[in-house]
């Protein structure tokens, strides 16, 4: 038995590409003007034309949270919105967050508690937790495990993961006070 | 104690600031001007054949260099063996654009290669494709014979059975017999399989990929396209995950090679996650334990029969049933093992190959069994205790399993269990209590490592392996640091280079053992060159010493006896003018002394489970984890191991499984969303003990290698504490919440 299989686009296709557009974001502090593809993802953006490969892409389907940043303080995946919606906003990512050489408390939590083993969901787990903690949603070890289970560590790192949200909620607390 | 002691105490990873940082990079994240993008186009069919591929749209999109297909891509080898990488099985591996011919699921069918990324998905959308599609089998369980399984490549060799294990069967006093089932899982690592493909002005390529092993895709790849090594330098210093995916080069690295030098550019190419379900993946598998014992419980018969899948054109093969001629003392032992092939990619090792699979049935089975003879499943295998190896004829090199026995189920409170099924509850929520044991190889393999001391105190050591998580740079250091009495942070450790001294595949949980005694061995090179050194000094304290007298610690050539006798290293070095001392070793494993013994790690596993009664929705609430593993380098990132061996195991018993759909012989939840793997949410209270124990068989470090040891045993510990809540047996994994109701 055997049967004829046809695999061809829908509609008619348009081969000029959409022009460039401009668009202004600040990333990790620097003001940035961009021209860009309107169909350039903000992930895509950061990794293949900034340079910035510390967000990690694991599924491009916002599905894992490896490419969570920060907009505004506020966490999302980067790779589930376009650069150009982005516009005049303030993008922090992993290469953002230590003041120097000294490491965002998450950053110190993650190494403390050895939450992560080959690292690559690390980035999206760290900016994620940042993220988490400006909510200010999190009371209780159950809450961390919950408002974290967006970012997947395949690795298995999940305790060392409570463990350094759970310290470095404390200590970004009592900074705060 | 001294300062520069680090084995066995927790020493954060080296490598742990590049990793919060997003400073590590991986395969494909090296960048450079001009580096144009791959996409591939899969198949839409499982099998048959294209007749007829479109390109010209495609190729008319502005920034779109070319569109390879089987009709215009080049075919630089034509035999078998030269596509036959370290990790290969018998049979045919994949060449990738070579025919019309569709043998799997997403078969690479065509490159799109552009200016940028978005060009080259949007150009692959364009590719009209014509097939002849054939009614493909993938379904294990339909037929279910297949041929007797090869003698294969890593180690499977076909069992020897003992005694008569059909007659011990028959006559025994209890017997149990049933048949166990899981469906084929995908390593999924969370960065996707990426190759980037640097060529610089002399044609040469320097090829940062996603693998396990620099030198196994440099094979492959100087193999394939005829190159000098000098061409194709392979480079991966972090790996986002391999499990062994990465055992085997794929295909994207065999088509970005490929679009390089026909383009002569610089090119990467990086799957989609649906195509990381294209790959190989831990084989579905049908098993029957059959199990005879005495009305005290005493083992007559084992039998044990697998029939795993395979692809049409490789025989992938994997140690799934001589675990249980290892497992327990018994003198009747009948094991099988039957492949088929079927229309699907070939198998790859993953996780604990074989054991992950084989241990699940042999482990639910036994504790099916102590339920039939009234027994507590401890009890059970205490009684059935194997102090030798029957299966090898030998005695263990080491084997502290009953001490994993004793400390978990002490630490986890075994001895307060109700033996009563369904008998334990809070609220809606059943309770139940399951453990399970666990067994693995603990070898070593060649492998060399070079180490560099320099006057200003310095070390750096280099050998090609690779980390993909397990700590290698950690360990590494550790080992390097303690051999030569130097603080860790003046250690450096270079790893996944083919310009390093070779190191074997990583997998099989065999780096620290082989590698770790290679660094070990160029350290002591290096420390007797300075002990030459420190004895010629003026008023040297040394000068009567022996090599055996003396010891290297918080950076000082020392005797043993008396601390205060001592040289500083730098010293040493400084004052006979040397600038530096470089040596490189290749550490063989002791195989005289290692053929007389079995050498395995073993663990002991118990878990608790809460089962709701109505929705038969499952929460792991609890783990304890006993290990014997030899000794432990670096007890934090050792721990993590075995966390996330624990984690592998829970999603074992309880999430993965890749659906597909038999009609099309697709898979059906190729996406993180629906190929199920745990979240945060999903992890509770795990808990690894390291039970002590010694072994200088294995090697001269005594250590056993804990990264498959962590996994085997708790998918069945997890199954048998679901059945203690429930009164449910579920054979089938995994066990999905429908399958309770
Ligand atoms: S890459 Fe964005 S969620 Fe996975
Ligand atoms: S550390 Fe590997 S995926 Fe989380």
């Amino acid at each position: 038995m055997s049967s004829k299989v046809l695999t061809k686009p829908l509609g008619d296709v348009p081969v000029a590409l959409p022009p460039l557009q401009r668009v202004t974001l600040t990333i990790n502090g620097a003001e940035k003007q961009l021209e860009v593809a309107p169909w350039t993802s903000l992930l895509d953006l950061l990794r293949e034309y900034l340079d910035l490969t510390g967000t990690k892409k694991g599924c491009d389907h916002g599905q894992c949270g490896a490419c969570t940043v920060l907009v505004d303080g506020k966490r999302i995946n980067s790779c589930l919105s376009l650069a150009v919606m982005q516009e005049g906003k303030e993008i922090t990512t992993i290469e953002g967050l230590a003041k120097g050489d000294q490491l965002h408390p998450v950053q110190e939590a993650f190494i403390e508690h050895d939450a992560f083993q080959c690292g690559y969901c690390t980035p999206g787990q760290i900016c994620s937790a940042v993220g988490l903690i400006n909510e200010g949603h999190a009371k209780t070890t159950e809450d961390i495990q919950e408002l974290m289970s967006g970012n997947i560590c395949r690795c298995g790192a999940y305790v060392g993961i409570t463990a350094a949200v759970e310290q470095a909620l404390k200590v970004c607390q009592s900074n705060a006070q | 104690m001294a300062a520069t002691t680090y084995v066995g105490k927790p020493i954060s990873r080296v490598d742990g600031r590049a990793k919060v940082t997003g400073e590590a990079k991986y395969a494909g994240e090296f960048n450079t001007a001009g580096l144009v993008y791959g996409y591939v186009v899969s198949s839409a069919i499982t099998k048959g054949k294209i007749t007829k591929i479109d390109t010209s749209q495609a190729l008319s999109i502005p920034g779109v260099l070319q569109v390879f297909t089987h009709e215009n891509a080049p075919r630089p080898a034509h035999f078998d063996r030269s596509f036959k990488d370290d990790d290969a099985v018998a049979g045919a591996p994949l060449k990738p654009l070579y025919s019309p011919e569709i043998g799997f699921s997403m078969q690479p069918i065509a490159l799109v290669v552009a200016d940028t990324f978005e060009i080259a998905r949007y150009a692959a959308s364009l590719v009209e494709v014509e097939y002849k599609a054939e009614k493909p089998e993938t379904d294990l369980t339909s037929k279910p014979k297949g041929h007797k399984a090869p003698k294969g490549k890593s180690g499977f060799t076909p069992p020897k059975d003992r005694g008569n294990a059909k007659k011990a069967f028959e006559m025994a006093d209890v017997q149990f017999e049933a048949e166990y089932v899981h469906m084929p899982e995908h390593h999924n690592a969370l960065e996707m399989f990426s190759s980037t493909v640097l060529m610089d002005e002399e044609g040469k390529l320097k090829i940062y990929d996603k693998t396990q092993s620099a030198f196994n895709s440099q094979k492959y790849i100087t193999q394939v396209f005829g190159l000098s090594k000098d061409e194709a330098r392979v480079v991966s210093p972090f790996v986002g995950g391999g499990f062994g995916s990465g055992l085997r080069p794929q295909y994207q690295l065999y088509l970005a090679v490929m679009a390089a030098l026909e383009l002569k550019r610089s090119v990467r190419v990086t799957l989609t996650r649906q195509q990381m379900f294209s790959l190989g993946h831990r084989p579905a598998t049908l098993q029957t334990v059959s199990l005879g014992a005495s009305e005290a419980g005493a083992l007559q018969a084992i039998k044990h029969e697998a029939l795993s899948e395979t692809s049409r054109g490789e025989e992938y093969t994997e140690v799934i049933v001589n675990w249980s001629g290892s497992l327990y003392q018994c003198d009747n032992v009948k094991l099988d093992y039957y492949l088929r092939n079927l229309d699907v990619s070939t198998p790859m090792d993953m996780r604990a190959p074989g054991a992950a699979t084989g241990v699940l049935a042999t482990e639910t089975a036994m504790d099916e069994l102590s339920y039939k003879l009234g027994m507590d499943p401890l009890e059970l295998r205490l009684l059935n205790y194997a102090e030798v190896n029957q299966l090898e004829g030998k005695p263990f090199s080491s084997k502290a399993l009953r001490e994993c026995y004793a400390q978990g189920a002490e630490r986890f409170g075994w001895s307060r269990r109700n033996p009563v099924p369904r008998s334990t509850r809070e609220g809606t929520k059943l309770i139940g209590w399951g453990m399970a044991t666990g067994i693995w190889d603990a070898q070593q393999k060649k492998a060399a490592a070079k180490a560099n001391l320099s006057v200003d105190g310095k070390l750096v050591v280099a050998s090609g392996t690779a980390d993909i998580g397990t700590g290698t740079y950690t360990a590494m250091s550790i080992i390097a640091a303690e051999t030569l009495g130097l603080p860790i942070e003046a250690v450096t450790f270079k790893l996944g280079d083919t310009t390093l001294p070779e190191a074997p595949l990583e997998g099989g949980s065999w780096t620290v053992s082989s590698v770790g005694t290679a660094v070990q061995e160029a350290c002591e090179a290096i420390g007797k060159k300075l002990f030459k050194l420190a004895k010629k000094l003026k008023d040297s304290p040394l000068k009567k010493a022996a090599f055996e007298d003396i010891a290297f610690a918080d950076g000082r050539i020392q005797l043993k006896g008396n601390p205060s006798a001592s040289v500083s290293i730098i010293e040493t070095m400084r004052q006979t003018g040397i600038n530096y001392i470089e040596e490189e070793t290749t550490a063989l494993p002791n195989f005289l002394k290692q053929m007389k013994y079995s050498r395995n790690t073993h663990s002991a596993v118990f878990v608790e489970v809460e089962v709701d009664e109505d929705l038969g929705q499952i929460c792991v609430r609890r783990v304890v984890s006993a290990i014997a593993g030899g000794r432990v380098i670096n007890p934090k990132t050792a721990r993590s191991q075995i966390l996330g061996g624990i984690v592998w195991g829970i999603s074992m018993a309880l999430h993965e499984e890749s659906v597909l759909d038999h009609d099309f012989g697709r898979i059906m939840n190729h996406n993180l969303s629906e190929y199920h793997v745990p979240v945060n949410a999903d992890i509770h209270d795990l808990e690894v003990i390291f039970v002590e124990e010694h072994d200088k068989i294995v090697n001269p470090l005594g250590a056993k290698g804990l990264g498959e040891i962590g996994l085997v045993g708790v998918a069945a510990a997890v199954g048998n504490a679901i059945y203690h809540a429930t009164g449910k047996r579920v054979r089938d994994f995994p066990i999905t919440l429908d399958k309770l109701l």
